[in-house]
């Protein structure tokens, strides 16, 4: 589904993913974690195009997301995406939200657009918030409206880039219980996160970075059974032990 | 000492006053609206990464900053009619006339600084909104005609008005190529009848009063727009 081969990206001199390889089949679910500033997010955002790379090749669902022919607006509508800081439109009612993309790029109607809205309102649990704007919601709720926004374009795959680092604690698991769900049911997802609980729980392989390079990429039992590289057994220690 | 002035004066000429004014809000508002269509396509083009759009828009502003409004004025009534004479080749080619040529010259010149306003208002939506309407599908003119601008307007609106402000003060430019404005009309009725003080103590109230007014609906905006904004 995603193939990423020798993947490099620099930012002037400053060498940001070191030939980066990995592959997501259609299913799984991908964790990628490792310390701050370590490429997590950069890589993510190269699978659909919203970071450009310098050298190697991302290939998702047969598409070569660096190929300059490629129509990436197309692309990405295949693909969902959930940001850090949820990016919902501030201007747009959360309906709107949801909608516009469905309108614009995938050419339903309103009414269709709508009620797509209004099940997928539904099934992260905020139906009730449909004809409220963005400022108005809490940030687990205005999340979860991020996750209903990139599921009614029916995604082939979803990329989370860090979920829920935004988020109050008391906040983190509205968000993972459906990203969970989801994950049960099937979705292929690339999920940057520092939730290892959520690894656990539903990731098939974690990826490990650290300085640009992707250090460990191992299944799940074997990345917590007994990590191979140093760095990772430093960093688990890190997040594991409070 | 004031038995000497003759108020009435502005009484008797209001009708002609009027128009000017009239004269004056319909040139203001048209080059705003202008300007600000023009301003935002160049500021588009200064934000392009392609060096053949960011660089003539470039150009474009730091050209018509670094000129005084009265001589762009100028320019567009003797010097345009000649240019496109010198182009076409045809003798018949004339002006456009002053209003259309003073239209003009404010368009472009506001449109300078529109951009640069825009432009300002365009980079303070933060880059992730932008992420998110592409990761989306939509491209780049949905992603800023449904996303970007709407909230870089209304960040902006605030200071968008204050450059209308300035803008409505500056129209009384238009003396020049022989336009009558609403100062300009107050010009005329006092030179007529020899009541400068009269005239001129007026046109100073009413644009403070009109300016002074449009400046604090500007507060009042930005009080009420400002936490919008998250």
């Amino acid at each position: 589904m995603i193939e990423m081969k020798n993947v490099s990206k620099w930012y002037g001199k400053f060498q940001v993913l070191k030939d980066c390889s990995t592959r997501v089949e259609k299913g799984q679910v991908v964790v990628v974690c490792g310390p701050s500033g370590s490429g997590k997010s950069t890589l993510i955002k190269c699978v659909n195009g919203l970071e450009p790379f310098q050298k190697g090749e991302i290939v998702v669902n047969g598409v070569s997301v660096g190929d300059p022919g490629t129509d990436l607006p197309r692309l990405r509508s295949h693909i969902g995406m959930v940001f850090q800081n949820f990016e919902l439109f501030p201007h747009m009612k959360v309906t709107d939200n949801i909608n516009l993309a469905q309108v614009k790029v995938l050419g339903r109607s309103k009414e269709e657009a709508s009620e797509k809205a209004h099940s997928l309102l539904e099934r992260v649990g905020l139906k009730d918030q449909a004809e409220k704007y963005p400022g108005q919601l809490s940030g687990g709720q205005q999340q979860r409206v991020a996750i209903a926004r990139a599921l009614a374009m029916d995604p082939i795959a979803m990329l989370f880039d860090e979920p829920t680092s935004a988020l109050d604690p008391e906040m983190i698991n509205e968000v993972l219980d459906v990203m969970v769900e989801l994950a049960q049911e099937g979705m292929t997802m690339m999920v940057v996160t520092h939730e290892m609980g959520f690894a656990k729980k539903v990731a098939h392989r974690v990826i490990f970075m650290d300085y640009g390079e992707i250090v460990e990429d191992a299944t799940k039992d074997e990345f917590f059974g007994s990590p191979r590289s140093e760095r990772a057994v430093q960093f688990l220690s890190k997040i594991l032990h409070h | 000492m004031f038995a000497a002035f003759d108020w009435e004066v502005i009484w008797r000429t209001k009708a002609y006053l009027w128009q000017g004014m009239l004269f004056t809000f319909n040139l203001t508002l048209l080059a705003m609206v202008g300007g600000i269509i023009l301003g935002t396509l160049l500021a588009l083009m200064r934000l392009s990464s392609y060096r053949i759009l960011n660089v003539p828009a470039g150009a474009y502003v730091n050209l018509l900053r670094s000129i005084p409004l009265i001589l762009v004025i100028f320019w567009f009534y003797f010097l345009v009619p000649l240019a496109v004479k010198a182009i076409t080749g045809s003798p018949y080619a004339e002006g456009i006339g002053p209003f259309y040529s003073a239209l003009i010259a404010f368009t472009i010149f506001e449109a300078a600084y529109y951009c640069e306003i825009i432009r300002a208002g365009i980079q303070s939506v933060p880059r992730g909104q932008v992420d998110a309407a592409y990761a989306l599908g939509l491209t780049y003119r949905q992603a800023m005609m449904r996303v970007v601008l709407p909230q870089a307007f209304r960040n902006m609106v605030p200071i968008l008005l204050t450059q209308g402000v300035i803008l409505f003060q500056d129209t009384s430019l238009v003396y020049v190529v022989g336009l009558t404005d609403f100062m300009g009309a107050a010009s005329k009725v006092a030179q007529r009848d020899g009541r400068l003080v009269e005239l001129y103590l007026f046109a100073a109230v009413v644009y403070f009063v009109l300016c002074f007014a449009a400046s604090y609906y500007v507060k009042y905006l930005q009080a009420r727009l400002t936490p919008a904004s998250r």
